[in-house]
C-alpha cells in the first residue's frame, strides 16, 4: 500500500462502508419482515403450533436433527417429516424410542403425553408448509 | 509484560485451555457415536454431547478473547487496567456459571433444566448454540457488560490506538448482537431469521474485528514492523470483512421461509467473504517477511502465520464451496456444512486465541520466550492439530459429497440413515484424525511444562 493511501482514508472507508452496509442489511430486514407473511405460513400459526415449538425446543431436538437444514447432522431432516411419514407414524416412532438395536444410533425416550405429541406434530405440519423455496430437493430431506 | 494489571489475563488463558480440552473429549465421544450409535447411550445422548462440545468451544473462545483484551488493552493504551479486581471477579463468575451450565447439561434432563431455570417465563433454550438456560444467558450479559465497562474505562484514560479501538468495537458488537438470543418468537421463520443475527453477525462479522485486532497486535510485537503500516492493513481487512459479511448474512436466508431475493444478495456478497481472509493471509506473511527483528518466540510467529492460512482455507475456501445458492440447494445441512464449520472455527478463532496465548503466556510467566525445547514441543502441537484438522475436514467433505449424491442428487434418493451407513468409512477416518488432534492437544498442554533455559525478559 503506497503513501497516497493514508490510514485516515482507510479509517473513513471502514466507518462509511460499515454504516452503509449495516443500514442496507436493516433495510432488507425491514422488507423481509413486511413480506414474511407471504412465505412463513403464519396464517396457520396456531397456539397449538407454538406449544409444539416449545416441546421441540425443550427436548433439544436440534441437537441431533436438522429443521429446514439447520441443526445437527446426526439424524434425519424433520422440516418435511410430516409429508414423508405422516402424523401417526411420527407419534408411534417417538413413543417407541429408543430402539435399543445394538450399535445403532439411539433416540431418547421423552415420555410425551398424547397432547404434547399432537402439539409437536402440529408444529411439524406447520413447518412443512413454510415456503422454503422448494428445499429440500426431494422427500428424503 | 509492561503493566502489572496485564497479569489478569493469565487465569483467562488457563481456563480457555482447560475448557478446550473438555471440548475435544466430547468431540471424540461424538465422533465415536457417529459410527457406534449407542456409545454412552442413554447416559450421554448425542444431543447432550454436541451441546457440551459447541458450548465449550464458544465459552473457551470467549475466555480467550477476554484474556486477550485484558492483556493487549493496557499495553496498547499505555495505562494500567481500570479495575483488575473486577476482571478477576468476572473471571470466577464466568467460570462458575459456565461450569454449572455444562454440569446442568450433563446431569439434569434438558426439559427439567429448562423448567428449573425460568425458560417458561422467557423461552430462549433449545436453539442451536443458544441452548444455555435463561440464567446463564443473563449471566453472560452481566459478565460482558462488566468486562466492557472495565476495558472501555481503561481506554478512556489511555492512548487510543487503532488496534484497541477495533478490538473494542468487536467486543461491543459481540455483546450487542448476543441480545438477539433473548428474542425467540413462536414464528419459526422469524426465530431462525434473528437467530442468525447472533450466530452469523458474530462469526462472520464482529468476531473478525476481534480476530484481526489480536493478530495485528501480535504481528506488531513479533515483527517490529511500523505500527502505521499494520494499522492501515487492519482497517482494510475489517472493511472487507464487514462490507462482505453483513449482507453475506443472506446466505443463511435461502431455504428457511424468507423471500427468494436473498438467494441473490446472499450468493453475491458471501462469495466475496473469502477476500478479507485472503487479505489476512497476505498481511501475516507480508509483515513477517518485512520483519525488523528476530523475535525469540518462534512458536508465536508460527501460530500467527497458521491463523492466516487456516482461516482462509476453512472460512474462505470451504465457505465459498457451498455458499452459492444453486450449490447450497444440495449441500445445505449436510456433512459439507460440518466440514466447513470445523475448519473455519479452528482456522480463524481457535488459532488466533492460541496465537495470542503463545505470545503472551511466556511474558506472563516472566520470560521473553520459552526455552527452545518447549517451543519445539509447542510447534509439534501446531502441526499435529493443524494437519489432523485438515484431514477431519477432508473426510467430512468426502462424506458430505457422497451424502448429497446418494440422498439428494441421484434419481433414486436413499433415506437418511441408509446413506449414513454407506458413508461410515469416512466417519471412522474422521474419528482417527480426531484422535491425532487430541494427541496434538495433549502435546500442546505438555509444552507448558517442558523445562529448559528460557530467554530472560529484558524490559526496554
Amino acid at each position: 500500500m503506497s503513501g497516497t493511501f493514508t490510514k485516515a482514508m482507510a479509517r473513513n472507508i471502514f466507518y462509511g462502508g460499515t454504516v452503509f452496509f449495516f443500514l442496507l442489511l436493516v433495510a432488507l430486514t425491514v422488507d423481509t419482515t413486511t413480506n414474511l407473511h407471504k412465505s412463513d405460513n403464519s396464517a396457520n400459526l396456531t397456539p397449538q403450533v407454538v406449544a409444539g415449538k416449545h416441546i421441540w425446543e425443550t427436548r433439544n431436538c436440534i441437537g441431533c436433527h436438522t429443521l429446514l437444514g439447520e441443526g445437527a447432522y446426526f439424524a434425519p431432516e424433520l422440516g418435511n417429516v410430516y409429508p414423508r411419514r405422516g402424523p401417526e407414524f411420527i407419534k408411534a416412532w417417538i413413543q417407541s424410542q429408543p430402539t435399543g438395536a445394538p450399535g445403532r444410533r439411539q433416540m431418547p425416550q421423552f415420555h410425551l403425553t398424547d397432547q404434547e405429541l399432537d402439539d409437536l406434530v402440529a408444529f411439524l405440519k406447520y413447518t412443512s408448509e413454510i415456503n422454503a423455496q422448494k428445499w429440500p430437493p426431494n422427500i428424503e430431506g | 509484560m509492561k503493566y502489572t494489571s496485564q497479569s489478569v489475563a493469565l487465569p483467562y488463558f488457563i481456563a480457555a485451555i482447560g475448557l478446550f480440552v473438555g471440548q475435544i473429549v466430547f468431540g471424540l465421544a461424538m465422533g465415536l457415536q457417529y459410527v457406534v450409535g449407542d456409545f454412552l447411550f442413554p447416559e450421554i445422548p448425542f444431543n447432550v454431547a454436541r451441546m457440551v462440545h459447541t458450548n465449550l468451544l464458544i465459552v473457551w473462545l470467549l475466555f480467550g478473547f477476554m484474556g486477550a483484551a485484558y492483556y493487549l488493552i493496557p499495553e496498547e493504551t499505555e495505562t494500567e487496567l481500570y479495575s483488575p479486581k473486577l476482571a478477576l471477579l468476572m473471571f470466577w463468575i464466568f467460570l462458575i456459571a459456565g461450569a454449572a451450565t455444562i454440569l446442568g447439561y450433563l446431569f439434569v434432563d434438558y426439559n427439567t433444566l429448562a423448567e428449573m431455570t425460568g425458560n417458561n417465563i422467557l423461552a430462549t433454550m433449545g436453539r442451536e448454540f443458544l441452548e444455555q438456560p435463561l440464567l446463564t444467558k443473563i449471566g453472560i450479559v452481566i459478565v460482558a457488560l462488566a468486562f466492557l465497562f472495565n476495558i472501555s474505562m481503561t481506554m478512556l484514560k489511555g492512548r487510543k490506538t487503532v488496534i484497541s479501538i477495533v478490538m473494542l468495537l468487536g467486543l461491543w458488537g459481540l455483546a450487542i448482537f448476543f441480545l438477539f438470543s433473548f428474542y425467540n418468537p413462536g414464528n419459526l421463520v422469524k426465530d431462525k431469521f434473528y437467530w442468525w443475527w447472533v450466530v452469523h453477525l458474530w462469526v462472520e462479522g464482529v468476531w473478525e474485528l476481534i480476530m484481526a485486532a489480536m493478530l495485528a497486535f501480535v504481528l506488531i510485537k513479533v515483527t517490529g514492523v511500523d505500527r502505521e503500516v499494520i494499522e492501515k492493513w487492519l482497517y482494510v481487512i475489517i472493511t472487507l470483512a464487514l462490507v462482505t459479511g453483513l449482507i453475506g448474512t443472506g446466505h443463511h436466508y435461502f431455504w428457511i421461509g424468507t423471500p427468494g431475493y436473498w438467494q441473490w444478495w446472499g450468493s453475491i456478497f458471501s462469495a466475496l467473504e473469502p477476500i478479507p481472509f485472503f487479505a489476512m493471509t497476505v498481511f501475516a506473511f507480508n509483515m513477517v517477511n518485512r520483519r525488523r527483528r528476530e523475535h525469540p518466540n518462534k512458536a508465536a510467529v508460527l501460530w500467527a502465520l497458521g491463523t492466516g492460512v487456516m482461516a482462509f482455507l476453512g472460512a474462505g475456501v470451504w465457505g465459498f464451496l457451498h455458499t452459492l445458492a444453486p450449490v447450497n440447494f444440495y449441500t445445505h445441512g449436510s456433512q459439507i456444512t460440518a466440514a466447513h464449520g470445523h475448519m473455519a472455527f479452528y482456522g480463524a478463532y481457535v488459532l488466533v486465541v492460541l496465537t495470542i496465548i503463545s505470545y503472551a503466556m511466556p511474558l506472563l510467566r516472566g520470560r521473553a520466550a520459552n526455552s527452545q525445547r518447549a517451543q519445539v514441543v509447542e510447534m509439534w502441537s501446531f502441526w499435529l492439530m493443524t494437519i489432523s484438522m485438515v484431514f477431519i475436514t477432508l473426510f467430512l467433505t468426502a462424506a458430505g459429497i457422497l451424502q448429497v449424491w446418494l440422498q439428494r442428487v441421484s434419481d433414486t434418493p436413499m433415506p437418511f440413515m441408509q446413506v449414513q451407513d454407506q458413508i461410515s468409512l469416512f466417519y471412522w477416518m474422521r474419528l482417527w484424525a480426531g484422535v491425532v488432534f487430541a494427541v496434538g492437544l495433549v502435546t500442546y498442554v505438555a509444552s507448558f511444562f517442558v523445562k529448559g533455559e528460557s530467554k530472560p525478559l529484558i524490559t526496554p
